[in-house]
């Protein structure tokens, strides 16, 4: 299965107060398959979102790419002309966003919106995008889609703008979709709803889909493969169930344990991890998590664990703890010796 | 739950303030601004010379000589005369003398006129805001109403009912002034009191009073900074504006919008009659200007990852 | 039976909305006759999507907003019919806690001024108010250095610690949380839930607990209402409505929750998949304001709103069709 997306070595950095530099995003690498779907699970600072704009070469000011390759299909994305990243990102890839009103204008017709980028991208006449911006309508479930061309977004809700955006989003059959928290805003029944149509579509069009979100609820319930990361790295990377039922990494078990489940009887007390995330520049030496850790042993404090395959011999899982799977240090040494 | 990501330059008036000005941070971004630097350096200038006028000045600005002030025909100096650095005026005064006090009285009526503005406005905005409803609808509509007057021609009609004096032009000004700020102000409350930290307050049951005075206005006093900053050189303008029509500060007061008055009318046989005042009240007012859009620039700008 | 704290009768709350750009004025029944005891010491718990009115429940019994119908009791007294100091007093009983960690506190005041401030405002006066400061940040969990930070140098997990201190600074009986832990992170809020059930032991409070993540309702409330588009369509004990759910809607918002367990995805489990989004309050449906989404909808659903009533189960429950035979039929 040759990887429709590889990530190797993305380095984002912002420039700290203090003029130096903080990586946010730190040595990340995956590779997205067609019609896979990957999901990059996070708590607030774990740069998930920063990976996904990077790698559409979307980071906000002041960051930057600052090392790391993007190959789409085999073409480095980080070479792109202007023009090339343009045509790229509208009919190769496309991002759906966790506020669909902000990602319309609001200003504009739904069916301009849409047959906007069908016009420039795939050179349809003004007759057939139209008729073509109908059938995506349709197909993302917007009833009475003839009339609602003509509406604003204003006129829609939160979860028939989120399909707008998916529609809009799927309009130049891309072969990637990256979709960043799209039902954080929205109710859980219509996120259900959106996450079915983001399944069909992905389904149906052979796409490849990351998904990013803080739910690992949403998230192990709709990825084949699962990134955890934790302070800019991939602490941990596995298929659905691999994480979420034999979890390497103890920042991905402390996680897991400190959720509640309908499925499971009510604890009396919860187990949350102590401390909070590290604050953006504020990160130890070492591994990130150590200071949150239970596990962690002095090592952990000075060596930055490499993401290693896991000990349990689960093909493909993958982890960045040296207490997990020690290869993590032997590789960390080596980062250091060199 | 989002990321930690600075968004990119969004501009909240609301978000001014919200973490302390270090002398540092000021510095450093003044060495970004060259052109905010020299109006700062402009400003200070201007206020030593218009506090230290009686020493700074050669003459006493209403002196008239009759001899040695005027050229054969009765003429004015041009500049550069012996004695008379910057010229004499039409009846023999020395230029320099009157501009150093007329930046006296410019400065003074800029800063008491727009600082009574503001004093009233942010006073209004705040209440309006706050309370919403009734009292908010009569003071907007009051607003308006003086909003809507055509500025020049209100005050001269104001002062053509009173006397002419500096201190009624001040008056004046203030009552036509106090109106934009009120609205930014009101607006800005508006948002204010629907955050949850004022929400929160209002439920633990403490007073409106406190309630606008410790956990409203200052929230506000880097958007009033700004806007008094930008404030001054109006109320400045307006001044020389009301001067030129003779209906400003009394003659024979100095003042730079009077001498500009005056100088129009030899601008013929003695152009630095017009263009010395007239230059010294364009860098003024920029200068102003040039200050405030610096402190909004800098008041603004959020540090990256300030989270 | 332990003592009746909060007593809400028939509550309604219309909003007036003005005209904007391509609406008109309307005026939106944001709660449309909710009723519901707390008991003192317990959680009630309250879950609904957006629009559900939940959120305008709390701010009206905070005097945010003003009911437009129905009665409040605050241990039996009418907090309508209470005027100036006196309600000041009485409100006091009950506190918010609010949903932003990042807005509820004020951005320019240290966590001691805060703090401070709200401990001035109590009847007795302790002989050392920064003392109570810090016995305040102990309780919830913060050392005594917090008192001289700003809210910038908080996570979000600190600032809600913060919050709660100043809940409590009051003294108060009842503490309302408006989605107090919603904008947390997962590991933080857990900790946050951990701190208010021990508060809730150590202090006796009764909490109103308004969410949209039923995991954490579960795990917090004794007794929960379920509500749609302004109204309550089910109330039980905290068994009832997870255990045995009565109304299509709370079994359909159950089975919508997407959850970390390993699925064998060959079987998919068979999910009330709701169709269409709840209905602007606006403009309400006819009848059972829940039918244009109700997989079980008939025709008297349309024309005849259901009464809330008791279920064989025990709980309440406003669905027509809210009957044991129900459940034999759909098993």
């Amino acid at each position: 299965m040759s990887a429709l997306l590889e990530v190797s070595d993305l380095v984002v950095d912002f420039p700290t107060a203090a003029d130096g530099v903080f990586h946010a995003v730190d040595s990340v690498s995956f590779t997205v398959s067609a019609g896979e779907r990957v999901g990059i699970v996070g708590e607030s600072g774990s740069g998930k979102s920063l990976t996904s704009q990077a790698l559409m070469r979307l980071v906000p000011e002041p960051g930057t790419v600052s090392s790391g390759s993007v190959l789409f299909e085999g073409a480095d994305v980080m070479a792109f002309s202007a023009k090339k990243l343009q045509k790229w990102r509208g009919s190769q890839t496309a991002m759906v966003f966790q506020d669909p009103m902000s990602s319309l204008n609001p200003l504009m017709r739904i069916g301009r919106q849409i047959t906007e980028s069908l016009q420039k991208h795939l050179g349809l006449s003004k007759a057939e995008s139209r008729t073509r911006a109908i059938e995506l309508l349709q197909r993302v479930g917007i009833p009475d889609a003839e009339s609602r061309l003509s509406d604003f977004p204003g006129a829609f809700s939160g979860g028939m703008r989120q399909r707008v955006c998916i529609a809009i989003a799927t309009a130049c059959s891309p072969k990637l979709i990256i979709a960043d928290e799209p039902t954080t805003a929205l109710d859980v029944t219509v996120q259900a709803q959106v996450l079915d149509l983001l399944d069909h579509m992905a389904t149906e069009l052979n796409t490849g889909v990351i998904l990013i979100s803080h739910d690992l609820g949403v998230i192990s319930s709709f990825c084949d493969r699962i990134l955890v990361m934790y302070a800019g790295r991939i602490v941990e990377e596995g298929t659905a169930e691999q994480i979420v039922g034999d979890p390497q990494h103890p920042y991905t078990k402390a996680l897991l344990s400190s959720i509640l489940r309908l499925s499971e009887p009510i604890p009396r007390r919860l187990k949350p991890i102590s401390g909070a995330p590290p604050l953006a520049g504020q990160r130890a030496s070492g591994c990130s998590f150590a200071p949150r850790c239970a596990l962690a042993i002095d090592a952990c404090r000075t060596l930055d664990p490499a993401l290693v395959p896991a000990s349990n011999a689960s093909p493909g899982q993958r982890v960045a703890c040296g207490v997990a799977a020690p290869a993590a240090f032997e590789l960390a040494d080596e980062v250091t010796a060199a | 739950m989002s990321e930690a990501v600075p968004a990119a330059a969004a501009v909240d008036p609301l978000a001014l303030g919200d973490k302390p000005v270090r002398a540092r941070e000021v510095l450093r971004s003044l060495k970004k601004d060259p052109a905010a630097l020299a109006s700062i350096v402009v400003l200070l200038a201007l206020a030593v010379i218009a506090l230290a006028a009686p020493l700074l000045s050669p003459h006493d600005p209403l002196q008239t000589f009759p001899d040695i002030g005027l050229g054969p025909q009765g003429q004015p100096l041009p500049p550069g005369t012996p004695g008379f650095l910057l010229g004499t005026d039409a009846l023999g005064r020395d230029v320099l003398s009157r501009l150093i006090y007329g930046a006296q009285v410019s400065l003074v009526i800029g800063i008491v006129a727009n600082g009574l503005a503001t004093a009233f406005g942010v006073l209004v905005g705040i209440v309006a805001g706050y309370f919403g409803g009734v009292v908010e609808a009569i003071l907007m509509r009051i607003t308006d109403v003086v909003i809507s007057f055509p500025i020049l021609l209100l005050c001269t009609a104001l002062i053509a009912v009173t006397t002419r004096s500096t201190f009624n032009v001040i008056i004046v000004i203030a009552l036509i002034y106090w109106t934009t700020l009120a609205r930014i102000i009101r607006s800005m409350v508006v948002s204010l009191k629907e955050r949850e930290f004022v929400v929160a307050s209002q439920t633990l049951g403490l007073s409106h009073r406190s309630i606008m005075w410790r956990h409203i206005l200052p929230h506000l006093v880097p958007a009033i900074i700004v806007y008094t900053t930008l404030g001054v050189a109006s109320s400045i303008l307006i001044e020389s504006a009301l001067s030129f029509l003779g209906i400003g500060v009394p003659i024979p007061q100095p003042s730079w919008g009077q001498m500009i008055s005056d100088g129009s009318t030899y601008f013929q046989i003695a152009p630095w009659m017009l263009f010395i005042p007239g230059i010294c009240l364009i860098l003024t007012v920029m200068a102003f200007n040039l200050v405030g859009d610096w402190l909004s620039d800098m008041l603004n700008s959020q540090t990256p990852l300030a989270r | 039976m332990s003592t009746v704290l909060l007593e809400v009768d028939d509550l309604e709350v219309t909003f007036r909305r003005s005209a904007g750009p391509g609406r008109r004025a309307a005026s939106v029944p944001a709660v449309r006759g909710v009723s519901f005891q707390l008991e003192a010491g317990t959680t009630l718990g309250i879950a609904g999507e957006s629009g559900s009115g939940k959120s305008t429940i709390a701010r009206t019994l905070m005097g945010i907003n003003k009911p437009s119908g129905g009665s409040m009791r605050l241990n039996g007294a009418d907090v309508g019919a209470l005027r100036g100091r006196e309600l000041a007093q009485y409100r006091q009983t009950m506190q918010m806690i609010f949903q932003d960690p990042y807005d509820s506190l004020d951005p320019r005041m240290k966590v001691s001024e805060t703090l401070l401030e709200a401990i001035k405002l109590r009847k007795n006066k302790p002989a050392s108010p920064l003392n109570e400061v810090y016995q305040l940040l102990e309780k919830v969990g913060l050392s005594k250095s917090f008192a001289s930070r700003r809210p910038r140098e908080l996570s979000g997990g600190q600032r809600q610690r913060v919050s709660i201190a100043r809940a409590l600074c009051v003294d108060p009986r009842l503490i309302l949380c408006d989605e107090a832990v919603s904008a947390l992170d997962v590991s933080v809020r857990a900790q946050v839930l951990n701190l208010l059930k021990d508060l809730q032991e150590d202090l006796g409070l009764a909490y109103l607990f308004i969410s949209h993540d039923l995991s954490t309702l579960r795990f917090m409330a004794d007794y929960v209402g379920i509500m749609y588009l302004g109204k309550i369509v089910e109330l039980g004990t905290r068994d009832e409505i997870f255990e045995r759910p009565q109304h299509p809607y709370t079994r359909a918002l159950l089975s919508a929750v997407p959850e970390p367990v390993v699925i064998d995805r060959t079987v998919r489990l068979p999910r009330v998949r709701l169709t269409g989004e709840p209905p602007s309050s606006t403009n309400p449906p006819t009848g059972c304001s829940f039918h244009p989404r109700c997989p079980l909808a008939q025709e008297i659903c349309r024309t005849t709103a259901p009464a809330r009533r008791v279920t064989s189960s025990g709980q309440l429950a406003a669905c027509h069709f809210a009957e044991p035979e129900l459940v034999v039929a759909e098993a």
